[in-house]
């Protein structure tokens, strides 16, 4: 088990007051090592609430987390720090490459923050774009690439320093259909050769993708892609 | 830090033309300063160099009375200064600081040295013993200086300088040329000059009048024809040179101890005392420092208005960047690093614009320079320290940018794009 949420809650504002809104209610999840899983939901549903908070990018207001054992909520700012940088890789919607760096200095940056030496960072650096098929475009800059391109880039980044969890929101949100089905076969390798992922997304064509999906509604977590066709999941 | 350095270069050289215009501030602020103070430091060398003539370290011990030197020409010898003994210039070559010492008479000229129906006007003739030259650090151009012999038979000849040769020579070959000097007649042997490159400054009426009489020339005859020109008994003066620029007023001071033990006036005022050219320098270098470092608060305000330029762009950059702050925050960056990244920003960037500052500091010097004749002397230490402390500058400034890029929320910052 990597990730485990117990009734969690997230409310933004001052909790009972007129202007609070509660975004996250009750959610527990439960992620083990190696699985695929997507959340799926519409916009506002609390999806990238979610996202922050296993991301460790957000605290919860009320429940538990742990990831590997680690008691997230217990954790200051630089262990937060570090955590994400050690144990998860994150790819968005928007890409977030630098424009003026290349491919390599791009995936390198992680590496850069965890202390590896220049050479090893760009020998690990262009492991990761060849693992995502970009070993032919490791010098070139997120200007001279394509939208799937630099989504490959984006994985590579995330996945450099070997993450436990690739948590990815909206991967392809700003790809075509043949590029964003690239993406998800490589997701599909990446998981096949033990990465575990967590995708969230508001598309359930994409989340179909995973073998195991869940749904967001209202900030409240349900199984299954269909509404009814699970329980809630707590 | 490497990473970080790379970082703050890439930065800058992508936004060219903003980061020029943000150095500005620093670069006209460094640049006035730089000027200004190798303006104050050409100026004191100048002064030291003027004053003290450059490398030849000599110290003229004369009769003072009251504080103004003894002018003998209408006066008579004073009672109770003896002539200045060997034994006693044995005793002032002996002093530590003392590389030679020559004792010598001399006149201020204002009549009564002529070369056919010209007249010499201002300037000085001295009646000076061989080794003069050499204490004054003056060497034959053309001809030659006096031999011992000569001295001891009493010989008319005399020694000039390049200016009686402009002057009262009429530019002619001053070789062989006869002078009439106190009546009676002195063959030209030779023409001597200075070592050091003489090129006045004058700050003073004192100045004006020393100048005046230095530029109108000297006459040098044997010491020992002296009393036949002028007048006998007539004490002397003597000229030291010192071992080093330093040593100057110590060389000076101890001579006229020496000298002043051996006299005993009736006349109380009257001692020997040496022109202390070093300390009159250091007070003038003093007074154009005072003047100058006001100059130098002005331009410090315009490094301060240079910061406040550099921190209000550092914040335009954090604002500009804040996605790119999130997504580093995003994968694992900590504060402190994100952090660096701006100090190191910053600091790059006024850094910069303090070596172009040095610069263009050293160009407006040498511009001056031609402009208003002044003289300038780059002070390296200076554009170090500017250098460093445009550095400073930019790590101060830089700090409230960096710590508000390194306190972003970076779910915050991923949401602005």
């Amino acid at each position: 088990m990597i990730v485990k949420l117990e009734n969690i809650n997230k409310v933004y504002g001052e909790s009972g007051t007129e202007t609070s809104v509660p975004a996250l209610n009750n959610v527990s999840l439960t992620v083990n090592e190696g699985e695929y899983v997507a959340i799926m939901g519409p916009s506002g549903s609390g999806k990238s609430t979610l996202m922050n908070v296993i991301g460790c990018l957000d605290k919860p207001t009320s429940g538990s987390y742990f990831f590997q054992d680690k008691d997230v909520l217990k954790l200051k700012d630089k262990q937060m720090s570090d955590l994400r940088l050690h144990s998860i890789g994150f790819v968005f919607q928007s890409f977030y490459l630098m424009n003026e760096e290349n491919a390599i200095e791009n995936v390198a940056l992680p590496l850069s923050y965890a202390g590896v030496p220049k050479r090893e960072r760009e020998k690990r650096a262009i492991e990761a774009l060849t693992r995502v098929g970009l070993a032919d475009r490791v010098k070139f800059r997120p200007d001279q690439l394509s939208g799937g391109q630099k989504q490959r880039v984006a994985i590579a980044r995330a996945i450099v320093n070997n993450p436990k969890v690739l948590l990815a929101d909206e991967p392809t949100g700003a790809l075509d259909q043949k590029s964003g089905a690239a993406i998800m076969e490589l997701f599909q390798k990446l998981n096949d050769e033990g990465t575990t992922i967590i995708m969230i997304t508001h598309d359930s064509g994409i989340a179909s993708h995973a073998k195991k999906t869940y749904r967001i509604v209202d900030g409240c977590l349900f199984h299954g892609l269909e509404e009814g066709s699970d329980e809630k999941d707590n | 830090m490497f990473e970080n350095l790379r970082l703050a270069f890439r930065g800058i050289w992508t936004h060219k033309l903003r980061s020029f215009l943000t150095m500005l501030g620093i670069i006209i602020g460094i640049a006035a300063i730089i000027a200004i103070v190798s303006t104050i430091e050409g100026t004191n060398q100048r002064i030291k160099e003027n004053l003290i003539g450059s490398g030849s370290n000599t110290v003229d011990i004369q009769l003072y009375q009251n504080d103004w030197p003894l002018d003998l020409t209408y006066s008579e010898s004073p009672y109770g200064i003896p002539q200045v003994q060997d034994s006693v210039l044995d005793d002032i070559r002996a002093l530590s600081e003392v590389k030679s010492a020559s004792k010598y008479n001399y006149r201020q000229i204002y009549d009564g040295v002529y070369y056919q129906n010209h007249s010499m006007s201002g300037g000085y003739v001295k009646g000076v013993e061989p080794d003069y030259f050499s204490t004054a650090n003056l060497t034959v151009k053309n001809g030659r200086l006096f031999t011992v012999d000569e001295v001891k038979n009493f010989k008319k000849i005399c020694v000039v300088d390049e200016s009686i040769v402009a002057t009262l020579l009429q530019n002619e070959d001053p070789i062989g040329k006869v002078l009439e000097i106190g009546g009676d007649s002195y063959v030209v042997v030779g023409v001597v000059i200075s070592r050091s490159t003489f090129e006045p400054t004058i700050n003073t009426m004192e100045d004006y009048e020393t100048y005046k009489q230095d530029e109108s020339g000297t006459v040098y005859i044997p010491i020992s024809d002296w009393p036949i020109s002028y007048r006998y008994d007539e004490p002397e003066n003597v000229l030291v040179r010192a071992n080093s620029t330093d040593d100057m007023t110590a060389a000076g001071k101890k001579t006229a101890d020496i000298l002043n033990g051996t006299i005993s006036p009736t006349d109380t005022s009257i001692k020997y005392q040496s022109k202390d050219l070093l300390e009159q320098a250091q007070q003038l270098q003093q007074l154009s420092s005072s003047t100058n470092s006001m100059l130098i608060w002005i331009a410090a305000i315009s490094l301060l208005v240079g910061g406040i330029g550099v921190m209000n762009i550092m914040l335009v950059s954090v604002t500009e960047r804040t996605a790119e702050i999130g997504l580093k925050k995003a994968i694992g960056a900590r504060k402190s690093k994100i952090m660096w990244q701006f100090l190191t920003e910053a600091a790059v960037l006024t850094s910069l614009g303090g070596v172009l500052g040095v610069a263009s500091g050293i160009g407006l010097a040498q511009i001056i320079s031609i402009m208003s004749g002044t003289p300038v002397a780059i002070s390296w230490p200076a554009a170090f320290i500017a250098v460093a402390f445009s550095m400073v500058i930019g790590i101060v400034f830089g700090m409230l940018p960096s710590h508000q890029a390194a306190n972003l929320n970076p779910i915050d910052a991923l949401r602005t794009n």
